[in-house]
This record gives C-alpha cells, sequence and structure tokens, in this order.
C-alpha cells in the first residue's frame, strides 16, 4: 500500500490569537480521536513534533570543510512543525484522513506521496 | 482482422482524414478502457497510438471495421500486450525482477467493449480530480479523453507545445506518484467531485467560443457533456450543462457576422439560430424542471432557453430573465452573475437602474464589466464617460473581434457613426 506524508505546516508570525486552555485540551482531543481512528484503520505508520526552526542547525561539507550555520535550512514564514506517515489506498483516502487531522489542528496540510520506504539500511 | 471485416459485409471505401475523424471519436473509449485494464495511462496512450498506425495503414484499404470502437480497443490491447512482454522480457534478460507479475495478460480473453462505458466516466473524474490544477485537467481531458493531440490541445489554449507537453507529462506524473484513484466518485462525494468536471467541460466550449479557429472545441465539448448526461442521468447539473452547451450552440453561428466581427444578441439575425440545437436544448429544460432539484448550469440553460424563446430582442421575456437571475444569484453570488442580471434589469427598469447595480461590483479589469458600464453610460447620455469605458473595455478584450467591437464604441459606435 502506498505510503503518504501529511505534513502540518504552520505559519511562524501567525497573528491569530493564542489558543486558551480549553481550546488546546479540546484541539488535543480531536487529533487524539483522529490517531485512534488511524490506528484501528491500519493506516497509522509513523507521526513526529519537531521543535521550532530557530533549534536547526545545517551543516554542510564543501572541499572537506565542514561549515555549520545556526537556524534553518530555508528562511521561510512557514515551517514544518510535524508529520504523519500513513498507508492509504490511494490518494483520495489520503486526502480524507488530511482533511481530518487539518481539521482537527486548525492548520493546512501538505499531502505528499512516498517514492519510496525503507525499513532497513539499503531497503 | 482485415478478413473479420470482409466477412462482416463488404467495406466501404474510407480516406486516412476520415480514419483520424472515426480514431479521434472513439480513442477516448479505447483509452479509458486500457487505463483500467492496464492501470497506467502512458501505456494505454501509446497502445492506442500503435492502433491508430495499424488503422491508417489497413482501414483504407481493407474498408472499416464493422465496430470500429472495439476493433481500436482490441488492437491497442494486443499492442500493449505486446509491448509490456517485451518490457518484462527485457526485465528478466537483464535479471531484474517482473513488476507486472507473471503473464496475467489473456490475449484471446474477449475485451469487453460496447455497455461498459464507465470506463470514460472514471477516466474524466481522474482527470479533473481536484488534486490537480485546473489548467492541467483542462489539457488531460482534451488529450485523453478528446484525442486531441498535444499540439492541438496546446495550440486551443495559446501555450507553446514543450509548454504543454511538460504540463501533461507532470500532472501524469502526479497522477501515477500520488496514486490518483481511476474510479467514479460514490454518490456523497459527487457534490465536491462534479463542479471541477463541468466546469472543466465549460471551459473547454468557451475556449472555443473565444477563438475563431477553435470551433472544434465547442464540439469537443457537446461531446463531452452529452457522454456525461448519458451516463449520468440522474444528475441534473449534468443535463443542465448539456442543455446550456446546445443553447449557446445554436447562436453560435449568427455571433459572427461575415467580416469576422462580434454580433450582439440584440442584432443578431435570428433566423441564422439552430432550430434543431434550441428544440434539443428546451426539452432538456423542461426536464429539468420536472425535476426542480435546481442549480445554476440548469438555471443558466433556461435563461438562454427564454432567449430562444424571443423571435425578436425586444420581445425576450425580460421579467422572467430577471427571475431567474435572481435564483442564480441567490445561489452563485458572483460579481459575474451580478452583472449579467443588472444587464436584464436595464432591459426591464432602464438603464439608470442597471447603471446603479453595477457601479459598485468589483470587476476592474473584466471586459464584459466595461463592456456593459460603457453601454449604460451612452444610453443615460453620458457619452464622455462612455466613450472613455468603451476605451477601457477594448484594453482588457481578450480577442480581436471584440477590441475591434469596442474600439468602434460598441453597438452604439456601429450605428451611429
Amino acid at each position: 500500500m502506498p505510503h503518504y506524508m501529511l505534513a502540518a505546516h504552520t505559519r511562524q508570525e501567525d497573528t491569530a490569537p493564542a489558543l486558551t486552555d480549553e481550546e488546546m485540551k479540546a484541539s488535543w482531543q480531536r487529533i487524539q480521536r483522529v490517531e485512534a481512528d488511524l490506528k484501528s484503520a491500519g493506516a497509522w505508520v509513523f507521526s513526529a513534533r519537531l521543535h521550532d526552526p530557530d533549534t536547526a542547525t545545517v551543516v554542510r561539507v564543501s572541499n572537506g570543510d565542514v561549515l555549520t550555520t545556526d537556524g534553518p535550512f530555508a528562511e521561510s514564514k512557514d515551517h514544518l512543525g510535524g508529520f504523519y506517515v500513513i498507508e492509504a489506498a490511494d490518494l483520495d483516502a489520503a486526502l480524507a484522513w488530511a482533511a481530518r487531522v487539518s481539521e482537527a489542528i486548525g492548520n493546512p496540510i501538505e499531502v505528499r506521496p512516498f517514492a519510496g520506504v525503507a525499513w532497513e539500511p539499503g531497503g | 482482422m482485415a478478413d473479420e471485416a470482409r466477412a462482416n459485409g463488404a467495406p466501404s471505401p474510407i480516406d486516412s482524414s476520415e480514419v483520424g475523424r472515426i480514431f479521434r471519436e472513439e480513442s477516448g473509449r479505447s483509452i479509458a478502457t486500457l487505463i483500467r485494464r492496464f492501470g497506467d495511462i502512458d501505456v494505454a496512450e501509446d497502445a492506442v497510438q500503435d492502433a491508430f498506425a495499424i488503422a491508417l495503414e489497413r482501414w483504407p484499404v481493407d474498408g472499416l471495421p464493422p465496430n470500429p470502437g472495439g476493433w481500436v480497443t482490441t488492437t491497442a490491447r494486443n499492442r500493449a500486450i505486446d509491448r509490456l512482454r517485451r518490457a518484462a522480457r527485457e526485465r528478466e534478460l537483464l535479471g531484474q525482477a517482473s513488476v507486472m507479475g507473471p503473464e496475467p495478460f489473456d490475449r484471446d480473453a474477449p475485451e469487453e467493449v460496447g455497455p461498459v462505458q464507465d470506463d470514460r466516466l472514471r477516466l474524466i473524474f481522474t482527470c479533473c480530480h481536484p488534486a490537480l490544477a485546473v489548467e492541467a485537467q483542462v489539457a488531460l481531458t482534451l488529450r485523453l479523453l478528446g484525442g486531441l493531440s498535444t499540439s492541438e490541445v496546446a495550440s486551443a489554449f495559446l501555450v507553446p507545445e514543450p509548454t504543454m507537453e511538460k504540463r501533461l507529462v507532470r500532472a501524469k506524473h502526479k497522477i501515477r506518484a500520488a496514486r490518483v484513484p481511476y474510479r467514479i466518485p460514490e454518490d456523497h462525494e459527487l457534490p465536491a467531485r462534479l463542479p471541477p468536471v463541468l466546469a472543466v467541460v465549460y471551459l473547454i466550449y468557451n475556449a472555443g467560443l473565444n477563438g475563431r479557429a477553435q470551433s472544434a472545441l465547442c464540439g469537443e465539448a457537446i461531446r463531452l457533456a452529452t457522454v456525461l448526461a448519458e451516463l449520468m442521468p440522474d444528475e441534473g447539473e449534468v443535463a443542465g450543462l448539456l442543455a446550456l452547451l446546445l443553447l449557446i450552440e445554436a447562436r453560435r453561428a449568427a455571433r459572427t457576422a461575415p467580416d469576422g466581427s462580434l454580433v450582439l444578441l440584440a442584432d443578431q439575425d435570428r433566423s441564422r439560430w439552430d432550430r434543431g440545437l434550441i428544440a434539443e436544448g428546451h426539452a432538456i429544460v423542461r426536464a429539468c424542471l420536472r425535476r426542480n432539484r435546481p442549480g445554476p448550469y440548469q438555471i443558466q440553460a433556461a435563461i438562454n432557453a427564454v432567449h430562444a424563446d424571443a423571435s425578436t430582442f425586444q420581445e425576450t421575456d425580460w421579467a422572467q430573465i430577471v427571475a431567474l437571475y435572481d435564483q442564480l444569484l441567490a445561489m452563485t453570488p458572483t460579481p459575474v452573475v451580478a452583472l449579467n442580471r443588472a444587464v436584464a434589469v436595464g432591459e426591464v427598469a432602464g438603464p439608470a437602474a442597471a447603471l446603479a447595480l453595477v457601479e459598485d461590483l468589483e470587476l476592474d479589469g473584466y471586459h464584459p464589466f466595461h463592456a456593459t458600464r460603457a453601454d449604460l453610460l451612452w444610453r443615460v447620455g453620458r457619452r464622455a464617460e462612455a466613450g472613455i469605458e468603451f476605451q477601457r473595455a477594448a484594453e482588457t478584450a481578450q480577442t480581436e473581434a471584440e477590441r475591434e467591437f469596442l474600439r468602434l464604441g460598441g453597438r452604439w459606435g456601429a450605428r451611429s457613426p
């Protein structure tokens, strides 16, 4: 079955007011429901949340020299906040899950098919 | 194959342009069937292209096969199997695992042709999947269902052929990589999935209507709408779209003067309207009214039916048209609909009333807005402002015929030199 990444992009300087504790709790419950459904449908593979992009470090090697720079690779207002890796029969099934995740977290979800998935090195 | 044709009756002679025409009509169905069978658009396209080459060679000599559509599908299917077997053998020779699996295709199995038209429906929903950009949807639909060549699609939309080629390749790659499904949406999905399909067909029609040399697109759009209406007889909006296209098509010949300039509805020679198409359109509109599940395409068809009913512009039942636009505006509250409604109001309540409705619309740069405003300003006697507005309309017009018409002051310029 094909794998898809459901990537949650957030905007750095979002002008939206911070969520109240109540709203945070409601959102968390919605996410948990979607995740439970992903699991019971056999679609769940993996999920991850990332720290903010200002915690990132970029390493590049040029002529044998290691150059290390502070900050994310791409200076952009939008950044990847977290993602799910799911298994779905086709794009429609993946889009349906993405809609549920987007509704739960209140952010747009980018759906991208995996070109390959390896569980072992060289797989 | 040729023997079969002879056995089934005397072949009639046929030249290569006729082969091309018939092939184009049949290719959409064959491609759709082969995509279902082989699960790959490129395999299907290449195979149907192979079959076309064979038809060009054989049909002029052997005559048209008794069932050209079945012939195309069967021939293309056999070519696809040959190609895939060759590719599988090559992979074996290279020591790679066969992706296609062991001999999955039975050459002697009877091919499903004829009643299994649903493949074309699957294909149009794949081509018009909302995960694809509208330009890609239109291009894929014309290429795969309309049987147009890439260069024909490119020239229809005034883009260079390599650009169109890239667009098609990218769209097909996305369909394959992201697994855009090849299936007819279920009933509960249709409200989201049908509108882009109808929009693409309507867009194809309008591209044909507005480009003088591209009237083939009008015929293609009507053909697609007819197929959709046959395959989805319960969808009022599909019927509505077909009726709308037939009623606009009925007036197409009267829209252009012999010198190629544009003729407004008010000035058209109504004896040049195609009564057969109007009757067809009317019958569908009546069926829609009986069904009583109105939608935007059905209402636009009804508006065009009212126009078709009037033997002169003055006899048009404008009150009825305003009432239909009221309904349309409630359903799709867009400035373009509001503009069209204002034009109808102008015919009932006079140009001043229409101008008041038009002034607040945010349609700067949309040439029908400027043309309408210019026309209304002229009619209320604000001639200087009308002149400026006609210039603005001419600047924003899309086709040379329209630019010329507007530069001369629209219908007023033509009448008062």
